[in-house]
């Protein structure tokens, strides 16, 4: 690799790096949900969002508008979860 | 006690005293962030103090470096567990900042460019203990480390020295800010080692 | 659609395991493969990651992420890791377990950046530096007969290939292409001039936008975003481009 790619503008990782933590708290793999940006409106998989962390915790923000979208925060004896940036969570589920 | 790893110490913790307990010592100064690395232009930043009744204080740049600076020689220490000692900032005092700004408030809401937060009690800001820097070892504070202006409060987890800082709201009543909203400690002594709520 | 359908129990993704080190194969200077032995492995997808954790003595714990680089063979679960300057488990992994020791495991985790034998069409795979490792397990989970695959691998140098020989071997099975893209240093044979990767690595006969492969990109955040940026230009459609990022900097 010779991009030099320092700290910048864009975030280290994307939303692969949640499966771990969140399927901690989910019955189903997050990672392939789609969510709806509270701000922009704009669709994304969990998988593609952009990731900051993984410390303090992992905040994945909108790949559109740069919002936060998610947060997780491992302690040594909960997870926290906030979701507050996004207005639906869709999960593909096996069909009823 | 959880299952071992046979051979695996992680890196050298606690060994100076100087280091808070849990912390390991580093010579690197590891770049943090929870977000898009903000990039402010010195005519474009202003800082504002707002009081619990909306008064609003503002410095431009310029105003910003004709007060009074300072520089110190400080540790600090990282609630991801690293810790530098005797790094050097150039900054100006909050007690210089805040010397004319009438309160009743007890805790103050840190914001910064990019929307992050951190909430300390307003004491903590007092006293010869906070600084709003923008000299790092003897150069200009670079963006990745939160310049052109960052918060130093080095006697707190280094999450509370907000980087990229805008603004400090003083409230009648705390309320957490962005790590603190999701399980990190209110007040972050290191020395006590609260890492997070409930330590 | 069976998308979220992922091995395993759901209780048996979450549990930590103990993880034996039964071989270890170095690929580089810096890389090394890790044959684990998990019991009651619920068995994985090529793409997905596993959770290791590593304690220390006093309670200390560390917990990184590494693509699986292999596929599925019972129990045995191959880690390929890059050894990162100053990296606590990094450096771990590579030069402080020893066979017989054991680590702490958790997954498989990862429903997206996955590929399933059976799923249709080619499928172009493009690695920058480590980013090769789950591209590794998707080009060896193809069957014979299978679709076209051909991985686009950007390295420093000749001696930064993960798994040469193989990939020698590979790149000589009918249906398998492998390019290798020198940034840095190229052997003399090499007529491309090296640099980073660039439309025209990318760009061949049947492996246009029309032709439309399942893309996969895999490497520091720097590297994924050019390269799907590339790809789009080329006229991949934005759908069939999937992507993992992992890190600010390349190995």
């Amino acid at each position: 690799m010779t991009i030099p790619d320092g700290p910048g503008p864009t975030a280290a990782y994307d939303g692969n790096l949640m499966a771990g933590p969140l399927s901690e708290l989910f019955a189903l793999d997050v990672t392939v949900a789609v969510v709806r940006c509270r701000g922009c409106g704009a669709d994304a998989e969990v998988a593609t969002l952009r990731v900051y962390g993984p410390e303090p915790g992992l905040v994945g923000r909108c790949p559109g508008c740069d919002d936060v979208l998610v947060r997780v925060v491992r302690t040594p004896d909960a997870v926290w979860l906030d979701l507050g940036g996004v207005t639906s969570l869709q999960v593909p589920a096996p069909k009823r | 006690m959880d299952f071992v790893t046979r051979g695996f110490q992680g890196r050298p913790r606690g060994r100076d005293d100087r280091l808070p307990p849990g912390q390991y010592l580093t010579g690197d100064f590891p770049v943090l962030s929870a977000g898009p690395t903000s990039n402010v232009d010195h005519d474009e930043f202003e800082l504002w103090v707002a009081t619990e009744d909306g008064t609003r204080h503002t410095w431009s740049w310029a105003e910003l470096m004709a007060l009074p600076a300072e520089t110190v020689t400080v540790d600090i220490h990282c609630v991801t567990s690293w810790s530098k000692l005797d790094t050097e900032w150039r900054g100006v005092s909050l007690d210089t900042l805040l010397a004319d700004v009438e309160t009743a408030a007890d805790f103050a809401m840190v914001h910064s460019y990019g929307g992050y937060t951190t909430n300390l009690p307003l004491e903590d800001l007092l006293d010869g203990q906070a600084w709003v820097a923008y000299g790092y070892d003897g150069d200009d504070l670079r963006p990745e480390h939160g310049g052109p202006a960052r918060l130093l409060v080095p006697h707190l987890y280094f999450w509370k020295s907000a980087k990229w800082v805008r603004g400090i709201e003083l409230m009648l009543e705390d309320s957490p800010g962005f790590w603190e909203q999701l399980g990190y400690h209110d007040y972050g002594d290191p020395w006590r080692e609260q890492r997070y709520q409930g330590d | 659609m069976a998308r979220a359908a992922v091995p395993g129990g759901l209780s048996a993704r979450r549990a930590w395991r103990e993880a034996t080190l039964v071989e270890r194969r170095p690929e580089t200077d810096s890389a090394v493969t890790l044959v684990l032995d998990v019991d009651g492995w619920p068995g994985h997808l090529p793409g997905q990651h596993v959770d290791v954790r590593l304690t220390a003595p006093d309670g200390y714990t560390a917990t990184r992420s590494y693509s699986v680089s292999a596929p599925e063979r019972g129990d045995r679960v191959e880690l390929t890791v890059q050894r990162v300057p100053d990296g606590e488990v990094s450096t771990f992994l590579a030069d402080g377990l020893a066979v017989g020791d054991a680590v702490r495991v958790r997954g498989p985790v990862g429903g997206w950046f996955v590929w399933r034998t059976g799923q249709p069409g080619p499928v172009l795979l493009v690695a920058g530096g480590s980013g090769v490792v789950p591209l590794m397990a998707i080009l060896r989970a193809r069957g014979p007969g299978a679709a076209p695959f051909r991985l686009v691998y950007s390295v420093r140098g000749p001696d930064d290939v993960i798994y040469r020989d193989e990939l020698a071997v590979l790149a000589a099975t009918d249906g398998v292409d492998v390019r290798l893209v020198h940034t840095r240093r190229a052997p003399d044979v090499d007529k491309r001039p090296v640099g980073r990767l660039r439309e025209s690595d990318l760009a061949a006969p049947g492996w246009t936008g029309e032709d439309a492969p399942t893309c996969y990109v895999c490497g520091p955040t720097g590297f994924v975003e050019g390269a799907a940026d590339l790809l789009v230009a080329l006229g991949h459609a934005a759908d069939r481009i999937r992507t993992e990022r992992f890190g600010p900097s390349g190995p």
